[in-house]
């Protein structure tokens, strides 16, 4: 069973009726013990990186989470937000990240090719992904989904970069690191593009 | 590339949707879920919805037909009307709308913006400010509460300061060009374009996609916002939702930036 995680972020409904549509099972998690069954997790999440590390570990989900994904190796998707707080810091906050990908959030605004750009960044734009990955199977050319952000994932590895957007730089706007993936933009709001991706996230 | 964004504007009104003229005369042009429905098959870019009722009654956001919308919506939902605190915009999010938009609250009160923007993030944040050319002159003043109270503010100084304040996204809505269908007011809209560095949305005036390609051909990538063009067919205005497949949106951007 696929299980969003609810800690107070992020589009869990859009993402809900999203996987009924497509005929995944798929059911909200607000407490460690909803994890239980998990198979697959998503980790939405918008707005302020600190916000969301904060409310992460007030949910109380913060330790079960890790367990699950870096000791039992389940699938996890974060997405916008969620896909952030996955690495070590952002140029955003204070706090540190959960750290399974290696990586930094950086601002559009420190980058002199981005900043002149208006921020956030928002709308469709292109996203072109790295071949021969399942997650973006039949996306592999014309891909394009919504962004609503100001800041981006930085990879320590670039192995780890899964696909690629470009607004005044290229950046990574996708992640894949073992069972953990991320999305800058939102699946759940991109139509069939989006529907796809989670689709095949769901069948991983 | 980034796209420019081609976004259609419902309006709420005794709990249906509703088309004006010049911010009057509401007409009655169908349900919001149904909307929403027609526009997720048609894959529109994303999706303003307005409760003008809110603000002038002064009632709370309608909660439960927000959370139905957002349910239901399978593109970006910006959502506004009645939002005076960021409590209330806090709510709204949770409900799974992507952005809140404020108007007469920012406008009045214009710290509400950063405090909404601290709390849900500014990218989230769009503040939408009903505009009408000046008799003399070639400012324009910003209008609250449907157009009904004039600020005497000037929409260039409003946006400058919006955008320091914390406002993620920009919609300028022409009182003069609402359901007239004659084509935006690209002056206004340059204008705006070159006093801000945050995304901006023009509404108002549009009648053809070829309104819109002038739009994006005037400014680039832009937000190009239209209640009457996608709810309205025909010169009797019979009431029918369309909009552009994705290879007709596509094509529009390519003639309007190359």
């Amino acid at each position: 069973m696929i299980h969003v995680v609810d800690y107070g972020l992020g589009n869990v409904q859009a993402l809900l009726t999203m996987f009924k549509r497509l005929g995944f099972d798929a059911t909200r998690a607000k407490t460690a013990s909803d994890l239980n069954e998990a198979s697959k997790i998503i980790l939405p999440g918008v707005g302020a990186f600190d916000h969301a590390i904060e409310l992460l570990g007030r949910s109380g989900m913060r330790s079960v989470l890790e367990t699950l994904v870096l000791k039992n190796k389940v699938p996890v998707l974060g997405i916008c937000v969620g896909m952030q707080i996955m690495g070590t810091s952002s140029e955003e906050g204070r706090l540190a990240g959960l750290g399974w990908v290696p990586g930094k959030v950086r601002s559009f605004r420190s980058n002199e090719r981005s900043a002149i750009l208006p921020l956030p960044h928002m709308g469709w734009n292109d996203v072109q992904p790295k071949s021969g990955l399942p997650i973006f199977a039949g996306l592999e050319s014309d891909a394009r989904f919504y962004f609503l952000h100001s800041y981006f994932f930085e990879c320590d590895e670039p192995s780890h970069v899964a696909a690629v957007a470009s607004y005044g730089i290229d950046f990574s706007c996708a992640v894949s690191a073992c069972n953990v993936h991320g999305v800058q933009f939102h699946p759940e709001k991109s139509h069939h593009f989006g529907a796809q991706l989670l689709k095949n996230f769901a069948v991983l | 590339m980034l796209r420019p964004r081609i976004t259609p504007c419902l309006l709420v009104h005794k709990g249906g949707l509703v088309k004006t003229v010049g911010f009057k005369t509401p007409k009655y042009v169908g349900d919001p879920i149904n909307a929403v429905k027609i526009f997720n098959e048609k894959e529109a870019d994303e999706l303003v919805v307005l409760d003008i009722d809110a603000t002038v009654n002064n009632t709370e956001p309608d909660y439960k037909m927000i959370a139905n919308l957002a349910a239901e919506c399978r593109m970006p939902l910006c959502y506004g009307g009645g939002v005076k605190s960021p409590e209330q915009a806090k709510r709204i999010i949770g409900l799974g709308v992507e952005k809140v938009a404020i108007s007469s609250a920012a406008v009045e009160h214009p710290e509400l913006i950063t405090q909404i923007a601290d709390e849900i993030g500014r990218q989230s944040v769009v503040v939408v400010l009903d505009v009408k050319k000046r008799l003399f002159g070639k400012d324009y003043d910003v209008f609250t509460r449907n157009a009904r109270t004039n600020t005497k503010c000037s929409v260039f100084d409003l946006a400058v300061e919006v955008e320091k304040l914390g406002a993620g996204e920009l919609v300028i809505n022409s009182i003069d060009m609402d359901g007239v269908m004659k084509g935006y007011d690209l002056a206004l809209a340059e204008k705006i374009r070159q006093a801000v560095n945050i995304p901006i949305t023009i509404l108002g005036g549009a009648g053809s996609l070829d309104d819109i390609e002038a739009l994006i051909r005037a400014c680039g990538v832009i937000g190009a916002s239209a209640g009457s063009l996608f709810v309205f067919k025909g010169v009797y205005k019979a009431v029918l939702i369309n909009y552009p497949t994705m290879a007709q949106r596509d094509e529009l951007i390519r003639k309007a930036l190359c």
